[in-house]
């Protein structure tokens, strides 16, 4: 397993997290919890990129710094070479816990930011209609947030997401509360859907088979005060097997790499 | 398997319906007693009205389960659970976790510290014994549940999915805790899942279920050798067996 130096780096980079810290005050007063640490690295082009990394690692803490919601202690986050200093609809963003709003329908659901930068009716409709038909909702529309299941509320969550055509996608374990098949089932539509409409992503997770399923890249993360531990380039083919013996080799791999807390 | 042993738990022509929805479908199948059994279906297969009316929190419409031979009755048989979320009481220390499933069954107080002191060793949270849930760490709070449940020392154990959100490594890791447990005690185990991978993984047969309404698709004796090997062709078999009797996405 090499170090990332190939194909991948060669393309601009859309992301830049330059020795990224962050600190929060400690509960016991006087000290301080460090949760990030010198966090380095680029996101190119149309790359899809996944941290990876075990549970209380400090990867939302992390990915809400890439998106805006939160400010580093220690270093900064360019996008396109300008700094970031707060939320913006080019970087979409989508959570674990659906955030859609309960009152509105999933058309509403999906237009919501569009809607609230004033764009004409006839380019939302449309617009609308196109990332729905993506996800795979087409029918859907009139349907409310209730209506549905687990899977379908995190299609729409993706489907709002893309509607503002954010320049970066970032998604902070998007299907970590469904089922182990239904997961199966997302992680092949995800696949599908940017293959279709390729974004640059960044895609948080704690499953291995998820990060093998769909990275470019992963970038494996140590217990707090995280850091980057190591870096493997994933270079098979898609749609990817999961029992292929090359996926199980790096799956392996990457979990014995992977610090253990009990 | 030990055919010619009465099994530990029978379940005959179980049945539920709501109204006119059927949901389970005349099933019926035995555990034999120290077999860890597991039970896999698609997604929405009603495992949990299958689970509830397995452990008569629901009645079923039709049907039996017996166990050791006689109806189940709750307070004659020991019946442990272990759900997904961590059902610790917060209120009370980790030693006072372990012993309430004693407690309320009036086990004499000698008796329930010599249990709550032997499963706490077991898994490894002696030192712990006095603390409180919110002061443990997630693969702690597993193990006080695990502990309460063994000490019981139950008929029988049912586990619905109680890995589903964990890391890899610390999945790995509480799935061969709890087999050596299950080797060392030989309770009887039920185990149910939609993780495929996980029930090839840890049982000694798997029981398929299909779709609403649910029945018994097909059950799959499991001898791979333990410690199983994710990665060994004998166990990619396997799983691609089930994933096909099972994948619907």
């Amino acid at each position: 397993m090499e170090r990332a130096e190939g194909n991948v780096k060669s393309a601009p980079a859309v992301l830049e997290c330059r020795n990224v810290g962050r600190s929060f005050d400690s509960y016991d007063g006087g000290g301080k919890n460090e949760v990030l640490r010198g966090m380095d690295f680029e996101v190119h082009e149309n790359e899809f990129l996944v941290l990876f990394g075990a549970g209380q690692c400090g990867k939302t803490t992390l990915l809400n710094i890439l998106a805006g919601l939160d400010m580093p202690t220690e270093g900064q986050v360019l996008t396109r070479g300008k700094k970031v200093t707060g939320p913006a609809p080019e970087r979409g963003v989508v959570y674990q816990k659906t955030s859609l709003f309960p009152w509105m329908t999933v058309e509403e659901n999906v237009g919501f930011g569009p809607k609230v930068r004033h764009m004409p009716e006839n380019e939302r409709k449309a617009r609308i209609k196109k990332y729905l038909e993506l996800v795979g909702l087409t029918g859907f529309e009139k349907s409310y947030p209730s209506q549905l299941s687990g899977g379908m509320r995190q299609r729409v969550g993706i489907a709002r997401a893309y509607a503002n055509q954010p320049d970066i996608m970032l998604l902070d374990e998007p299907f970590g509360h469904l089922d182990a098949q239904t997961r199966y089932m997302m992680e092949e539509e995800l696949q599908r859907i940017w293959q279709k409409e390729k974004r640059t992503v960044v895609f948080v997770t704690n499953n291995i088979e998820e990060a093998l399923f769909l990275a470019d890249r992963i970038i494996l993360l140590t217990n707090c005060p995280t850091h980057i531990k190591e870096e493997y380039i994933i270079d098979m083919p898609h749609p990817r097997d999961y029992v292929d013996p090359e996926f199980l080799r790096l799956r392996q791999l990457i979990t014995d790499n992977m610090d253990l807390t009990l | 398997m030990q055919e010619n042993k009465m099994p530990k738990v029978q379940v005959r022509g179980l049945t539920k319906q709501f109204g006119d929805l059927l949901v389970l479908n005349n099933i019926s199948f035995d555990v034999h007693a120290g077999e860890f059994l597991c039970i896999v279906g698609p997604t929405g297969c009603g495992k949990t009205t299958f689970l509830n009316s397995l452990t008569k929190l629901y009645q079923p419409t039709a049907g039996e389960i017996l166990l050791d031979g006689e109806p189940v009755d709750l307070k004659k048989h020991n019946i442990a659970y272990i759900f997904q979320e961590y059902s610790t009481m917060p209120w009370l220390t980790v030693e006072e976790n372990v012993g309430f499933g004693l407690d309320i069954k009036g086990v004499e107080k000698e008796k329930t510290k010599a249990l709550v002191d032997e499963y706490l060793d077991i898994v490894g949270l002696t030192k712990y014994r006095r603390y409180y849930p919110e002061q443990l760490s997630a693969s702690m709070l597993q193990r006080v549940v695990i502990a309460r449940a063994f000490a019981t020392q139950p008929d029988l154990l049912l586990m619905d999915e109680p890995y589903g959100q964990l890391d890899i490594q610390l999945r790995y890791h509480l799935e061969d805790e709890l087999i050596s447990l299950w080797q060392r005690t030989g309770t009887t185990v039920l185990f149910i899942t939609h993780n495929i991978e996980e029930a090839v993984y840890m049982g000694e047969r798997i029981l398929v279920l299909t779709n609403k309404p649910t029945g018994i698709k097909k059950a799959i004796d499991n001898n791979l050798p333990r410690p199983r090997d994710i990665a060994s062709p004998d166990f990619v078999k396997l799983r691609n067996e089930v994933t096909d009797l099972i994948k619907w996405w």
